[in-house]
C-alpha cells in the first residue's frame, strides 16, 4: 500500500469507497457470534416481530465496522485518532452498505499533521444509515 | 424516563483477554481480508506485537462479561425497544492479541428528545491494558423508542 501523504491530499478529496455485499441473515448471524452482540432482534425473526419490527435488521456496529474498514483500507490503523458516528437509519436485509469519506479539514494538533474526514454509510438507494467523522494523522 | 441522577454512576469494570481466534472470527464477520488482522507474520511486519484489535472491536470486547439486559434494567430500558444511537472512539495506543484490557464504564449523560418519546443514555468507557496504559476512550449512546 502506498502511504497517503499529508501534502498530497486536499480538502474536498474523496477517499476510496467501500461497497459491501448485500446484508443477509447469514451476515447478521456471523456478526452476532463474532461481536458477542447476541441481541435477538438481529437474528430471531419471531423476536423482531414481537418487537413490532417487520424483520430482523443489521447491527449498527456492523456498518460501523465497515466504516472502520473504509479508514483502514486508506491508512494504517495506528494513524486513526478518533472515529465517531451517529446511527441515522436502520440497515435492512438486502441493503448494500456503501461507505464513503471526504476530507473536510487539514490541521495540525499535538505536533502532528491531521485531517478530518466526514464519513457516511448508506444503502444502494442513497439512504443514509450512519454519519460521522474521523480524525487521521498523516505523515 | 431514565433518572438524570444516573449521570456519573459507575457501571463497573470488566477485564478481558484479547484472543486471536476472536479477532479472526471478527475479521471474517466484517469481510476484512487484510492479512494484518488475521496473520501474525503480517501483523508483525506492520509493526504490531500480534494481531491488532480493529477499530470497532473494542466496543465488542467491552461488552464481554456484561449482561445487556441487566444494564438496561438500571436505565429502565427494555431490549426490544432500544436502538444504538451514537458511538465514538478516541484511540491512544494500539491494542493487540494477548493484551488484557480493562473497561471501566460510567453513565455520562441522560436526556430525552421529542417530548420524552425518545430517551437516551450515554456511557463513557476508559480502556486500559495490563501495563496500565491508556488504550482508548469509548462513548456509546442508546435510545429507547
Amino acid at each position: 500500500m502506498t502511504q497517503v501523504q499529508y501534502s498530497s491530499v486536499n480538502v474536498g478529496d474523496e477517499i476510496p469507497l467501500l461497497k459491501e455485499k448485500p446484508v443477509s441473515r447469514f451476515t447478521l448471524t456471523l456478526y452476532a457470534g463474532a461481536s458477542g452482540d447476541h441481541n435477538p432482534i438481529h437474528i430471531d425473526l419471531d423476536f423482531a416481530r414481537k418487537a413490532r419490527m417487520p424483520d430482523v435488521f443489521a447491527h449498527g456496529m456492523l456498518s460501523a465496522a465497515y466504516l472502520g474498514r473504509l479508514l483502514t483500507n486508506w491508512v494504517p490503523q495506528r494513524q486513526i485518532r478518533n472515529f465517531s458516528m451517529r446511527f441515522t437509519g436502520i440497515t435492512q436485509l438486502g441493503n448494500v452498505p456503501t461507505c464513503t469519506g471526504k476530507i473536510v479539514e487539514k490541521f495540525e494538533a499535538d505536533g502532528e499533521k491531521r485531517v478530518r474526514l466526514q464519513i457516511r454509510c448508506s444503502n444502494q438507494y442513497g439512504e443514509e444509515k450512519l454519519a460521522g467523522e474521523a480524525i487521521v494523522a498523516l505523515p | 424516563m431514565p433518572d438524570r441522577s444516573l449521570i456519573g454512576r459507575s457501571l463497573g469494570e470488566t477485564t478481558v483477554e484479547v484472543e486471536k481466534g476472536r479477532l479472526r472470527f471478527f475479521a471474517k464477520a466484517i469481510g476484512e481480508t487484510d492479512p494484518v488482522y488475521t496473520d501474525e507474520a503480517a501483523a508483525k511486519a506492520a509493526g504490531y506485537k500480534s494481531l491488532p484489535v480493529p477499530p470497532t472491536f473494542l466496543m465488542c470486547l467491552g461488552g464481554e462479561g456484561r449482561d445487556l439486559e441487566e444494564q438496561l434494567k438500571i436505565y429502565g430500558f427494555e431490549v426490544a425497544r432500544i436502538l444504538h444511537a451514537e458511538q465514538a472512539f478516541d484511540y491512544h495506543k494500539p491494542a493487540v492479541a494477548g493484551d488484557v484490557l480493562t473497561f471501566s464504564t460510567s453513565v455520562a449523560d441522560v436526556y430525552e428528545k421529542k417530548g420524552g418519546a425518545l430517551q437516551f443514555v450515554v456511557t463513557q468507557t476508559r480502556v486500559t491494558n495490563q501495563d496500565g496504559e491508556h488504550i482508548a476512550d469509548v462513548r456509546s449512546a442508546v435510545v429507547q423508542r
